[in-house]
């Protein structure tokens, strides 16, 4: 499969990676700096799997802003459609075009044919935005799992070749090459296929040592002993097999919520009062408050 | 500015291993295609081949597909780029020199006995994991295998056991020092002391996770890594046995099942779905043609009724199926959470209706606790009899099945010698729209000893159900 030689790596090392993606506000692991390097080096679209708030959207933005490139954001979700995700014909103002011609004489059939189906009456989607741009682009298909299995088939022709093809305008190729995000909650498993043509990263919960440095640099005024306790906690209540594990989003909005709340210590009440920041089931709630003694 | 050492690949070399390593990943169970293994290649040129950890991410993100995948990966990976790549020693002594020099090494470094040894390195144990640094605490457990883990010598070379470790330092009962260590005074009892004991299991897993990483490099070295490859991949997450899952196995296990439910779930509620354009709905179309110049471009149709699936579960909760029940229990729950057409009954030698304990967001676990205490499962002596409980439920739910109804049985039809009434089960599948007995038994134990699964099998479909994946085949062709 040749490649558009168009793009260029943005990453010299992995070490690069890291720096470049903390300054952009995202800490990755040995295991996240290595894969986004290769994808990056290798020009193949990253799949990105894990539970949900484990940052794989937040990922992609990262890398966008690390890069300097624009984020195009491609939402998936049941019934997404190819008139949804690459491309379709404005009819509406194709209607308008065809009436408006209807008065003058001169128009044959030919010239509103060729004029209907021009880049004016073109809706671009975002597959479409991403190929068509010459600026850096990260394209972010976030949810692919949500997505139905035909739609997997559209990303498997976009991906390999990163070129669509329009019967009345031919056929676009990317001038230069997007880096290409997936995400997925593994609700659903791809089909083999799309996952041959990407570059497989795991995203779980971090580690304890990572998850505070995360807290320390998001919510810089909170006091380091405190984000100690406030992951330790959240380690054990992820270990308590709930219907939702608390996400490190989730563990950002409590830190935040005990530095907006003035709480210098988590204690049993503390924690009681403040549980629904991270948990939002009641029957997690109720587990979390038996297994960890709070009442 | 691809990494400075690029070693031409030549065959047995650095190709030759990597090949041995794919190879060694696809005989786990992982599958991994040709392009994956000429991208595996490709990778070898761009990562640093001097940083290990690298090249581990590096290959895991060509060669994996999905998460469970990775443990039995970094096992193999172990074995295959071993920590220090020190050339295979001839068994014996001379071998282990290349150990030497290590920090604390020489601190232990006194005659005595074994017993003595062992309470020093206790000791520095205790401080290790009060620490929490983990890679002092690798670099303990090597050195705690090297002292401490060796097994009577033989003449096929030196053994290396964990359990021998473990036994003499018996970190379990370090707990309460280490508990009393993280926690200040007035802080038992508590949420401080629950999250110190999670704090301390993890650092306690780590270390036992570490000394058998350690055993297993040990041994890779001694006799050959394919042998231990064999014996030390655990399976695959889905490929373990329901019947024989170990409690290490079970949040595993709830892990590979949970997407599966909602997969079940998905799929039916896909069903409900088709063919959602009815009837061309008149009105609406000509009110959306006024739009367009009273051109009907787009029609409208009208939603078509859709088929409510009912759902009758019919689950056997006693002993000998503990852990295969569980999972349908929670299979129920995730239908439970989609169709209100569910009901599930729960039988040991007695039948009762356990619907109520499955509302939309309760907890499965507790499900389970509670249909142990409070359903009427047991009316006699708590050992299974199919043919009782299928009676009851005939006798107590007539109406429960009925044209529209799918019937799922699920239970190792082993009787106990008792009469398995057949003619009950043959006439609820005679009233049933369709009807699946899923066995967590192997298929060739049917019939053996007290088992009536190969004469209920005349009646209803029975289908092998010994693990996730086997359930992943029978949800796609429901």
């Amino acid at each position: 499969m040749a490649r558009p030689p168009t793009q260029f790596p943005q990453f010299s090392s992995v070490g690069d990676v890291e720096k470049r993606l903390s300054e952009a506000g995202y800490l990755p692991d040995a295991q996240i700096a290595t894969t986004v390097f290769l994808a990056d080096r290798l020009g193949k679209p990253l799949l990105v799997e894990g539970p949900a708030g484990t940052g794989k959207t937040e990922l992609a933005k990262a890398l966008a802003t690390a890069t300097g490139a624009e984020l195009i954001r491609l939402q998936c979700y049941e019934g997404l459609d190819e008139a949804r995700a690459l491309y379709e014909w404005n009819y509406k103002k194709q209607l308008l075009r065809i009436q408006a011609s209807q008065g003058t004489d001169g128009a044959d059939w030919d010239t509103v044919h060729d004029d209907i189906f021009g880049e004016e009456f073109l809706l671009s989607r975002p597959l479409l935005t991403a190929i068509r741009r010459t600026e850096p682009t990260v394209l972010l298909i976030d949810e692919t799992d949500k997505a139905d299995v035909e739609v997997e088939g559209l990303l498997l022709e976009v991906l390999s070749d990163f070129q669509v093809t329009i019967p009345e305008l031919g056929t676009i190729t990317a001038t230069r090459r997007p880096m290409v995000v997936l995400t997925s909650n593994a609700t659903r498993e791809l089909s083999e296929a799309l996952k041959r043509r990407c570059l497989y990263l795991a995203l779980d919960y971090p580690s304890a040592e990572r998850e505070r440095e995360i807290v320390l640099s998001r919510v810089p005024d909170l006091a380091p002993g405190l984000a100690e306790q406030l992951v330790r906690i959240i380690r054990a209540l992820r270990a308590l097999e709930l219907k939702k594990s608390p996400s490190i989003s989730e563990t950002l909005d409590w830190a935040q919520t005990l530095l907006e709340l003035g709480l210098d210590t988590l204690d049993e009440a503390a924690v009681r009062s403040t549980l629904g920041v991270v948990l939002k089931h009641a029957s997690d709630q109720d587990r979390a408050a038996a297994e960890l003694r709070l009442n | 500015m691809s990494a400075p050492v690029v070693p031409s690949p030549e065959p047995g070399g650095l190709a030759g291993h990597l090949d041995g390593f794919v190879r060694a990943v696809r005989d786990a169970g992982i599958p991994v295609g040709i392009s994956q293994a000429v991208d595996a290649a490709e990778i070898l040129t761009v990562v640093d081949l001097l940083d290990r950890e690298q090249l581990r991410h590096g290959l895991a993100a060509v060669l994996l597909q999905r998460a469970a995948q990775r443990p039995t990966y970094d096992v193999l990976f172990d074995l295959w780029w071993p920590l220090s790549d020190r050339p295979v020693a001839p068994a014996g002594e001379g071998g282990e020199d290349g150990e030497g020099g290590e920090p604390g090494e020489s601190t232990l470094d006194l005659p005595g006995s074994d017993a003595d040894l062992a309470e020093l390195m206790r000791d520095q144990l205790l401080q290790l994991l009060m620490d929490g640094d983990e890679e002092a605490l690798r670099r303990f457990a090597r050195l705690a295998v090297e002292r401490l883990g060796r097994g009577q010598p033989s003449p096929s070379g030196q053994s290396f056991f964990s359990y021998r470790v473990l036994r003499a330092l018996s970190p379990d009962t370090l707990v309460s020092q280490l508990l009393a260590g993280l926690l200040a005074e007035g802080d038992r009892g508590g949420l401080a002391e629950q999250v110190a004991r999670q704090t301390v299991r993890e650092r306690l897993a780590a270390l036992r996770a570490a000394i058998e990483a350690e055993v297993r490099r040990r041994t890779a070295a001694e006799k050959g890594r394919d042998k231990v490859a064999k014996n030390a991949v655990r399976p695959l997450a889905d490929q373990v046995d329901f019947l024989r899952a170990q409690s290490s196995d079970l949040a595993e296990l709830r892990r590979a099942v949970a997407p599966l439910a909602r997969r079940l779930a998905v799929r039916l509620s896909a069903r409900r779905r088709l063919g959602r354009e009815g009837r061309l709905d008149f009105r609406k179309t000509v009110r959306a043609s006024l739009g367009t110049g009273g051109v009907p471009v787009v029609t409208h149709h009208r939603p078509r009724k859709v088929h409510k699936p009912e759902l009758v579960v019919l689950c056997d909760v006693s002993g000998s199926v503990a852990g295969f029940s569980h999972f349908t229990l929670m299979l129920t729950q995730a239908l439970r959470e989609h169709f209100t057409g569910v009901r599930a009954f729960a039988f040991v030698d007695s039948t009762d209706e356990v619907t109520r304990f499955f509302r939309p967001g309760a907890d499965v676990a507790d499900a389970v606790t509670r249909i142990g205490r409070e359903a009427d499962v047991v009316s006699f002596d708590g050992h299974s009899d199919y043919g009782n409980a299928f009676e009851v439920f005939a006798d107590r739910w007539p109406a429960a099945i009925g044209p529209k109804t799918s019937l799922l049985v699920l239970g190792d039809g082993r009787t106990n010698y008792r009469p398995p009434g057949l003619p009950v089960v043959a006439d609820m599948v005679r009233r049933s729209r369709s009807a699946h007995w899923l066995n967590p038994e192997p298929r060739r134990l049917w019939g053996s000893g007290d088992s009536a699964a190969d004469r209920y099998g005349e009646v209803i479909d029975m289908v092998e159900c010994r693990n996730a994946a086997q359930l992943a085949e029978f949800v796609t062709t429901l």
